[in-house]
């Protein structure tokens, strides 16, 4: 059995949408959503575990011997990176059981449910494949779904944002299609770690740059590098509740896993930094990401906009750490990865507890919210602290690696720049802050609406709370795992 | 034993909500939890004078850099300090915030135990991030006593209070951490520096920069701002926090930068402290100066703290043994003085509800024991026999001359002539001058032009108030003990100054 997890992990849940899809019962979908999620969180710890002791896991499709079968191939980047959707998945299912009974219509419940599996069945399948196409397949999987989930939002606002998100996510996956193309046109081989070995014999064709140029575009519309970020704010600001809290801590994430993918080990870090010098042209488009959206962020009166310009910019420093073409540097980008979405898990959680209650996030309706909602509101605080790069949070760790990166290439200009944008994070977290704090409630007193949100939501959000703190105070595991990933990453393919 | 240091401050702080609905009880709690903090403190005192330093680990954040804390002579002296001041403190809150009618008590010392958790923390500090996450939690914990009044006005000053805290602690003093981690692979704190032998150059007096401006709790110009600001605080708040932990704290770690991190023999031999020096001789008497200007008393205490505290980044920065053991002592001396001047300001505020300096004419002769306290604490501020403030100024000076920096010798002198001006002004004043009421008729007890925007400390006037129309009722006994206490304790540090100079040998030997 165990020899079959890496399989397993994306066909659970690619099962459990139909059937999701059948039972036509929210409470049933909801559980079947559920109990998916957390299988496959336990099966990526498993799988994280296996790697970590006993390295490489190549699974064969069907007993199709790779490269002309499709490989499932387990490697500690990849391995983390399931870890990390598996979790925002496992804490966001059970959120989703309230939250989605408020903001979705009851008949589309269901199908909502399979439409979350199938994205989460995307995610995990880009992760864990080692074959180029699958990985387009299940981007297009997850970011059809995606489209779907977001479109379900309460407003009509929702189906443009979906729309122009669909426009501009199909561009992307065309990009990414071409790249793949190209690739296959040199090499005959759709198998990543076949076209590592074949690829450096053909760098020198402008076909192969062409490709990575192709890619390259491709990826960054999908992990939403400034500027081609604008699909981002709209759909993160009217997807429903929990698909912004899902959405926003895996979608990126898994497409800056891409990045590293294509670029570093199908590519070769030797390619990427030194014939295509990735490294400066990512580092401008990252500090002008960083600082720019920081201080949009700063300017948003509804606070799910806010938390999603800091998004983008919170993508400039997984995108900065990669620039560094180093591997203190990378292990800032991977733990980055994980950090960001434990944090903006629990914001986008928290804001979700705080549209159940009073319907908006304006900026305006949260004054007095401390009061009312004083758990909901510490979660808040606790991840905006984490987002500002407090120490004894998960922020701090990624800031640590991030400006320990820069020192070490001697760009301090760079690190200035990133403590100088977490005190911009610092004010727009803190605008929330007074708000809800500082500001007296201006709704009606006896109000039952305004009340502290119910325990189902909480719960989950304080896990992802409790895991900001943990994981701040207790880094050395995740650091290790980052770090080790970071190697294998700039070292090419592993044994 | 270190980490109940921490621990006792949070279980009292527990104790306080549990407490929360008998104000008796949650005071004593108050009261034995400070009174047990002080106590460990001691037996710490005890290990590291003996030689000993003690350590523990608390958790390992990032590989290879532990919140761990060691305590050491300087961090004992600061320790120490804190820890006694927060016995009287907790003494002077219960009389002050009863006597003022403060709303959210429970709130308030709760987040005092909190500070002074913090303070622990920063005082034991095993190593550079560890000094850094109890200084920001210290800033973070004194938010909510800064804003305590709820008004526009504090919530303007806690939002400068906060922005500076923590704007100059991210990009100034983080910065300088991890940049001190990428050149030693280190954070800990060694006698002798870690940077001594590692670093050169330009990237010495750049670093020691980024350290003095990132640590904003020092208040060097132009990073004051949040010290006045902060004075919307109730009185206890500023006292303990804003004339001792926070700001102590501050130039604490200043100090300790200095000693453990560049070490003095390299700091005094690369010369990379000598700009700072100006900066800080700047500060002493451009605060000085604005001191003057400030008819608040409150106001006018705070911008004495400004100047006062660059006396200690100016020791330190002084990088020679007199300069330093002046450094640290000047910490504890300043300490006693200045909690007595804010113990003394806050006792007015309640009895007479007076908080400008000119509408003290003549209220000595009714509060005698409170305007003979201020004078004592004016002495040792100033640095003038029979007090403890004397001594520091004493080591301090010699430290200046053994720099070969007679300029600050000057500086010194001018800045202990304007302290003594502008601090006299209000002894006399209350001795001397003639009482308002004859001046200004039947004003009374009601609001003074200008009062209106000092404390928002209006409409809180207690009942017995009225009877006394526009007169002084007692000063609450609770807060003239505290008084009374630490205004001998300048007069005893005259005569006893020997455990603080011990303390600061061990530091930093002559």
């Amino acid at each position: 059995m165990s020899v079959h997890l890496p399989v397993l992990q994306v066909v659970v849940p690619l099962l459990a949408a139909p059937l999701c899809a059948f039972l036509r019962n929210a409470r049933a979908a909801a559980i079947v959503a559920v109990l998916a999620s957390w299988t496959a969180l336990a099966i990526a710890l498993s799988l994280l575990g296996d790697v970590m002791s006993a390295g490489v896991i190549s699974y064969a499709i069907g007993d199709w011997a790779p490269p002309i079968g499709i490989e499932y191939r387990v490697d500690i980047v990849n391995a983390w990176v399931l870890v990390i959707v598996a979790t925002i998945a496992s804490a966001v299912a059970p959120y989703m059981i309230t939250s989605v009974e408020d903001e979705v219509e009851r008949r589309r419940i269901p199908l909502f449910y399979a439409a979350y599996l199938l994205c989460l069945c995307g995610l995990l399948g880009i992760a864990i494949t080692g074959d180029v196409f699958n990985v387009f397949v299940f981007l297009e999987i997850s970011s059809l779904s995606a489209y779907a989930l977001i479109a379900m939002g309460t407003r009509r606002r929702a189906l443009t944002a979906a729309f122009r998100y669909l426009i501009m996510g199909s561009v992307g996956a065309t990009f990414i299609v071409i790249g793949i193309g190209l690739l296959y046109v040199m090499t005959g081989s759709l198998n990543m770690a076949d076209l590592a070995v074949l690829l450096p014999e053909v760098w020198d064709s402008r076909t192969v740059k062409v490709a990575y140029g192709f890619l390259g575009v491709g990826f960054c519309l999908k992990l939403a590098l400034f500027p081609l970020h604008l699909w981002l704010p709209n759909a993160y600001a009217f997807a429903p509740s929990s698909v912004t809290a899902f959405m926003a801590s895996t979608a990126t994430k898994v497409a800056v896993y891409m990045l590293l993918r294509f670029f570093l080990t199908i590519f070769g870090a030797p390619f990427s930094f030194g014939v295509m010098a990735l490294d400066r042209v990512l580092l401008p488009l990252a500090l002008v990401a960083i600082v720019s959206m920081s201080l949009v962020a700063i300017f948003q009166v509804d606070v799910k906009r806010l938390l999603a310009y800091s998004s983008v910019a919170q993508i400039g420093y997984m995108i900065l750490g990669l620039s560094f073409a180093s591997v203190t540097g990378l292990t800032a980008t991977l733990l980055h990865l994980f950090n960001h979405a434990l944090m903006k898990g629990a914001l986008f959680m928290a804001l979700g507890c705080v549209v159940y209650r009073i319907g908006s996030v304006h900026i305006d309706a949260m004054a007095g919210l401390g009061r009312r909602m004083p758990f909901t509101m510490a979660a808040f605080v606790v991840g905006g602290l984490s987002l500002v790069g407090v120490p004894l949070t998960v922020g701090f760790v990624s800031k640590w690696f991030l400006i320990l990166g820069a020192l070490e290439r001697g760009w301090w200009p760079v690190a200035v720049i990133v403590l100088l944008t977490s005190v911009l994070a610092l004010v727009y977290v803190w605008r929330v802050v007074e708000a809800a704090y500082f500001r007296p409630y201006e709704g009606d007193e006896g109000d039952e609406g305004a009340g502290e949100a119910p325990w189902s939501l909480l719960a989950p959000t304080w896990v992802l709370v409790g895991a900001n703190l943990y994981f701040g105070m207790n880094a050395v595991r995740t650091a290790q795992v980052a770090e080790r990933a970071a190697e294998v990453l700039m070292t090419g393919v592993g044994p | 034993m270190l980490w109940l240091s921490l621990a006792v401050p949070v279980v009292g702080a527990a104790a306080i909500v549990l407490l929360r609905q008998s104000p008796n009880a949650r005071e004593a709690a108050s009261l034995v939890t400070a009174g047990a903090l002080f106590t460990i403190v001691l037996q710490v005192y005890a290990a590291v004078s003996e030689g000993g330093r003690p350590s523990v680990v608390l958790a390992e954040p990032i590989p290879g850099i532990p919140l761990a804390l060691e305590a050491e002579p300087l961090g004992v002296l600061f320790a120490l300090v804190a820890s006694f001041l927060w016995i009287v403190t907790t003494m002077y809150s219960i009389g002050y915030m009863r006597g003022h009618h403060e709303k959210n008590q429970t709130r308030f010392y709760l987040f005092f135990a909190f500070a002074i958790a913090s303070v622990m923390g920063v005082a034991f500090a095993g190593n550079l991030f560890t000094l850094f996450v109890f200084y920001e939690l210290l800033s973070l914990t004194t938010f909510p006593l800064v804003t305590h009044a709820g008004t526009d006005k504090a919530k303007r000053a806690g939002r400068v209070y906060l922005g500076i805290l923590f704007g100059t602690s991210i990009a100034f003093q983080l910065l300088a951490i991890v940049w001190t981690y990428a050149i030693t692979g280190t954070l800990d704190f060694q006698d002798g520096g870690i940077l001594n032998g590692r670093a050169a150059g330009a990237v010495v007096p750049v670093l020691l920069g980024l350290y003095v401006f990132g640590i904003g709790k020092a208040a060097v110009m132009p990073f004051h701002r949040w010290l006045p600001a902060a004075m919307v605080a109730p009185t206890p708040v500023s006292a303990l926090l804003h004339a001792v932990a926070v700001v102590k704290a501050g130039v604490f770690a200043v100090l300790k930068v200095a000693v453990y991190v560049f070490g003095i023999d390299f700091l005094g031999a690369s010369g990379a402290s000598v700009w700072l020096m100006w900066v800080a001789a700047a500060t002493i008497i451009l605060g000085s100066l604005v001191a003057f200007t400030k008819d608040n008393l409150k106001a006018r205490l705070a911008y004495s703290t400004v100047s006062q505290l660059s006396y200690v980044v100016l020791g330190a920065m002084l990088a020679n043994s007199w300069g330093v053991i002046g450094s640290g002592m000047h910490i504890a001396m300043h300490a006693f003085g200045k909690i007595t001047l804010f113990f003394c300001a806050g006792a007015i505020m309640v009895a007479a509800h007076k908080s400008e300096v000119s509408q003290l004419g003549g209220l000595g002769r009714k509060m005698p024991v409170t305007f003979a306290a201020f004078f004592i604490g004016t002495l040792s501020i100033v640095g003038l026999p029979p007090t403890g403030g004397s001594w520091s100024k004493w080591f301090l000076g010699l430290g200046s001359l053994e720099a070969g920096q007679v300029g600050l010798v000057a500086v010194l002198m001018v800045s202990s002539l304007l302290s003594l001006a502008y601090l006299m002004e209000i002894p006399l004043k209350g001795f001397f001058g003639k009482a308002e009421a004859e001046v200004g008729g039947h004003e009374g007890h009601m609001h003074q032009p200008g009062g209106h925007d000092d404390d928002g400390d209006h409409g809180r006037h207690g009942e017995d108030s009225h009877d006394a129309h526009g007169h002084y009722h007692r000063a609450p006994a609770w807060s003239l003990v505290a008084i009374v206490t630490t205004a001998a304790a300048c007069l005893a540090l005259f005569l006893y100054p020997e455990p603080f100079y011990r303390l600061m040998s061990m530091v930093a030997g002559p």
